[in-house]
């Protein structure tokens, strides 16, 4: 076995066996609901009834209950669709770009960021449905045959790129996750004495064996998924960004959209699993498994991902100038000093300057500095799209037509309901769902846990 | 282990400089485009890429320790070895830039002082105002004049001397601690390099793209693109790791780096070849969107690019992409020697043209000439790099004696 640096902080705290382990994640999954995750249900599931609400009214009634107008024909839709599909790229990030750089750190928190990856695509993947207005007719995305009752799709429109991109995303996420997730169903099955949970979670456990045959299938299986997953993370916000640059919109248009977008994407995922995880560590008990250096690598994640966005952001704003197109200069200067600003000076605030705060070390080791900051980020890169999106629309070429956009209670309400209904699945899913990847934890107990490192560096 | 620079590989970079010498000097004797503008466009082409390799092995050692990587430590004097060079290369640019300053050549259109005025006085002189007996000045450019914050005066210069200046340093202070912990171990001096490192990513953050702006990127003085910088930085990156593969793959087989085994190759072409990905992404994404929106401002980057340099253009990002995709994407092929050699000779001169076209279309524009002086010049500032590059790793020794993550390294198998 590979021995791991002396100077190497411990993954595993406390004095953990492999049955300690098993015992701190499938425990609460065994016993009853705990009163705290009934009281937060039922308010998240409240919000998302409500946000269901809203987004039938708008089925029923037209997209005219949006606050959008002939200028402003995108606003808090295409917003939020960015922003949770954004979100939804972290998971993919932890599970295979990290396991491709052997970080085994991620074991502790890929499990539940997967979770959120594909939840989040799931809310991004509601804006453009509700947006079409017919959402029965949703499914002419697809490039089906006239009989169909659609016209073929338009191939050369980044938005049908989307459709793949996004879909062929959620596919492979979901099976990443959920060939994870087949080990440790069946440790749970093994553990189970009710007999219908157990014949559950037989189910869900496709039968299996823990024989080496199944682990080293497993392996095999997760690399190439990794593979696979990796440009997955590149191509989707890339593909999201050309929505706007492939336009000759003054800010949308600009070549450096796709890695700027794919790094904002990761800066904003990561602080999403900041907020849920910190919540989760506490209330399941995890702290031996999710601890401070879990936190302190992921504001790293988030201080670098946020300064590529920063560096993106000034290079924008520095071209517009140096281009000498007078359009381009004007695009940033209305972003800045426009009706906007406030919207514009939020986003530098919460997604360029606060996070420099990680720069020490006490801050990004400070369990309620990250839970503020993340909270922080996330509110940053709402804005960020709500400023590429609507500030670049408000006043166009001809000034004639310059407008503003004011979100109705319905848009504020589907946006709220989807929040609602993503928190709501993510606690069905730490209620039923063993949410640290156990078995991979087990691999990493004896090279990474305390206690043996402990006994290792005395040896040595 | 000590490393010995002497012998067959010695006399060839020392032939290989003579090489490049001759094609200097001949060059310079027989280039009769006006200004031997030819011949200092390749010295600018030369001058970048292997200044380039050099500032990437800088970024890429400061990024092993920012990210506390383990597996790189038993290597990692290559790395300082690679970037002995950066004062050399930057001399090399500083030279080509102070020749356009006092008009030796005109690479860069905005150095021509005539451009930033818009009237012309009868004594010969400029104004901005109209003045009486003010003629139109016939050279005038609005779109370089009002650049001239930027690009015209002493900010430029500036510019250019900050950014050799902080890789200097830093370079010599990342060479001279890492000596230091050889001595005397501990892991305060590891620690200091991790801050240091990280300290020094934020400088590489921005100036990478604006050094790209000021030395490449204004050539078109008219044209822009967002993504320039990182495009450049790719290209920069994966041509440092495809030199550090092939040389270290060479020195394994005289027996040096002895515990160097497969993993490291793996690790090392992995590298390469996820580089190789990520340029080829960010080509396409700057042309893609450049040629989608097809706005005039934009899109004549491209348009010269494609009538008079179709084919080395188009060959060249066939052969950066698909070759180390098709090639080097299965795992054993980044384990096999003789798949990973010829791929990255291959696209170590793809990397090479990708440069070359960054700097020839803008400066000799439909009257290029590729020749023997050309093909001279690349290598003999490959004999020159080679050279420093093995005289300073023959300076010390080539393994971290007391390196927190050397056992980890030594212990790598995946």
């Amino acid at each position: 076995m590979q021995r791991e640096a002396a100077i190497r902080e411990p993954l595993i705290l406390g004095n953990k066996s492999y049955k300690d382990i098993t015992d701190d994640v499938v425990g609460p999954i065994e016993g009853a609901a705990p009163r705290t995750w009934k009281i937060l249900v039922t308010l998240t599931g409240l919000v998302a009834f409500y946000g269901v609400g809203c987004i039938l009214y708008l089925l029923g009634t037209g997209i005219g209950v949006w606050g959008l107008n002939k200028t402003v024909g995108w606003a808090w839709d295409i917003t939020n669709f960015v922003w949770w599909v954004g979100i939804g790229h972290a998971g993919t990030l932890i599970s295979a770009v990290l396991l491709l750089f052997r970080q085994k750190w991620r074991m502790a928190i890929n499990r539940s960021a997967e979770a959120m990856t594909i939840f989040a695509v799931i809310m991004a993947a509601i804006f453009p449905g509700i947006h079409m207005g017919r959402i029965w007719v949703g499914y002419w995305v697809f490039p089906l045959p006239n009989q169909f009752g659609s016209l073929w799709v338009n191939f050369n429109s980044p938005l049908l790129w989307d459709v793949f991109a996004i879909s062929t995303y959620f596919s492979v996420s979901l099976v990443f996750w959920y060939i994870g997730l087949v080990p440790d169903f069946a440790t749970i099955r093994d553990r189970m004495v009710k007999p219908l949970p157990k014949k559950i979670y037989g189910i869900l456990s496709f039968g299996w064996s823990g024989r080496a045959k199944n682990w080293t299938r497993f392996e095999e299986v997760s690399l190439v998924l990794a593979g696979i997953a990796t440009p997955l993370v590149f191509s989707v916000h890339s593909i999201v960004s050309m929505d706007f640059a492939t336009s000759v919109i003054p800010g949308w248009h600009t070549t450096i959209f796709p890695p700027y977008f794919v790094s904002g994407a990761v800066f904003s995922g990561f602080a999403m699993v900041q907020t849920l995880l910190l919540i989760m560590r506490k209330t399941m008990k995890l702290e031996s498994y999710i601890h401070i250096k879990h936190i302190e690598y992921m504001n790293i994640v988030i201080i670098v991902t946020g300064s590529i966005v920063g560096v993106a952001y000034l290079t924008e704003l520095f071209i517009s100038w140096y281009s000498g197109v007078e359009y381009e200069s004007y695009a940033f200067i209305n972003r800045f000093s426009g009706p906007y600003s406030w919207a514009y000076w939020i986003m530098m605030t919460c997604n360029v300057i606060t996070p420099q705060l990680y720069w020490f070390k006490k801050l990004r080791r400070s369990l309620t500095v990250t839970f503020i900051l993340s909270i922080v980020v996330n509110i940053g890169m709402w804005f960020e799209r709500y400023v590429i999106i609507v500030t670049s629309l408000h006043r166009d070429y001809n000034p004639s037509s310059w407008g503003e956009f004011h979100a109705t209670t319905i848009d504020i309400g589907i946006f709220i309901g989807t929040l609602g209904i993503f928190f709501t699945l993510f606690l069905l899913f730490a209620r039923f769902f063993p949410v640290l990847a156990l078995n991979e934890l087990k691999s990493i107990l004896k090279s990474s846990g305390e206690n043996y490192k402990k006994i290792d560096n005395h040896h040595h | 282990m000590e490393f010995k620079f002497e012998g067959k590989v010695k006399t060839l970079s020392l032939v290989l400089m003579a090489i490049g010498v001759i094609a200097l000097a001949g060059g310079f004797l027989t280039d009769t485009s006006d200004h031997h503008q030819r011949w200092w466009a390749n010295l600018l082409v030369n001058g970048f890429f292997y200044f380039a390799i050099a500032l990437g092995a800088l970024f890429f050692y400061a990024l092993q320790y920012a990210a506390e990587v383990g597996w790189s430590a038993y290597i990692k004097r290559m790395f300082e070895a690679m970037f002995a060079y950066i004062p050399i290369g930057g001399a090399v640019i500083l030279i080509v830039l102070l020749a356009g300053q006092f008009h030796l050549h005109h690479l860069y259109h905005w150095m021509d002082g005539s451009l930033y005025h818009e009237f012309l006085m009868p004594d010969g002189s400029f104004s901005d105002t109209m003045e009486a007996g003010a003629a139109m000045n016939p050279n005038y450019d609005e779109i370089i004049a009002n650049k001239s914050a930027y690009l015209g005066g002493w900010f430029y210069w500036l510019r250019t001397i900050i950014y050799l200046a902080t890789f200097i340093i830093f370079a010599r202070l990342f060479r001279k601690w890492s000596l230091q912990e050889d001595v005397e171990g501990g892991t305060v001096i590891h620690y200091k390099m991790y801050r240091r490192s990280a300290l020094f990513l934020v400088f590489f953050a921005v100036f990478s793209s604006t050094l790209s702006w000021d030395w490449i990127m204004s050539i078109d003085t008219h044209w822009f693109s967002t993504l320039f910088g990182w495009y450049v930085f790719s290209g920069m990156w994966v041509s440092c790791m495809i030199f550090t593969l092939v040389i270290l793959l060479w020195l394994r087989s005289k027996g040096h780096f002895s515990e160097m085994n497969q993993s490291h190759v793996h690790d090392l072409a992995k590298w390469m070849f996820a580089i190789s990905m990520l340029w080829s992404y960010l080509w396409f994404s700057q042309f893609m969107l450049i040629w989608y929106s097809d706005i005039p401002e934009e899109v004549t980057y491209f348009v010269t690019r494609f009538s008079d340099y179709k084919v080395p253009y188009l060959v060249m990002f066939f052969i950066n992409f698909a070759v180390p995709f098709y090639v080097m994407i299965a795992r054993d092929a980044k384990r096999n020697v003789n798949l990973i050699l010829p791929v990255a000779v291959l696209i170590f001169v793809g990397h090479f043209v990708d440069v070359y076209l960054l700097v020839i279309p803008g400066t000799m524009f439909n009257h290029n000439v590729f020749g023997w002086m050309e093909v001279g010049m690349f290598l003999g500032f490959f004999g020159l790099f080679l050279f420093v590059t093995l005289t300073r790793l023959s300076k010390a020794p080539l393994i971290p004696v007391n390196h927190p993550f050397l056992q980890e390294s030594k212990d790598l198998n995946f």
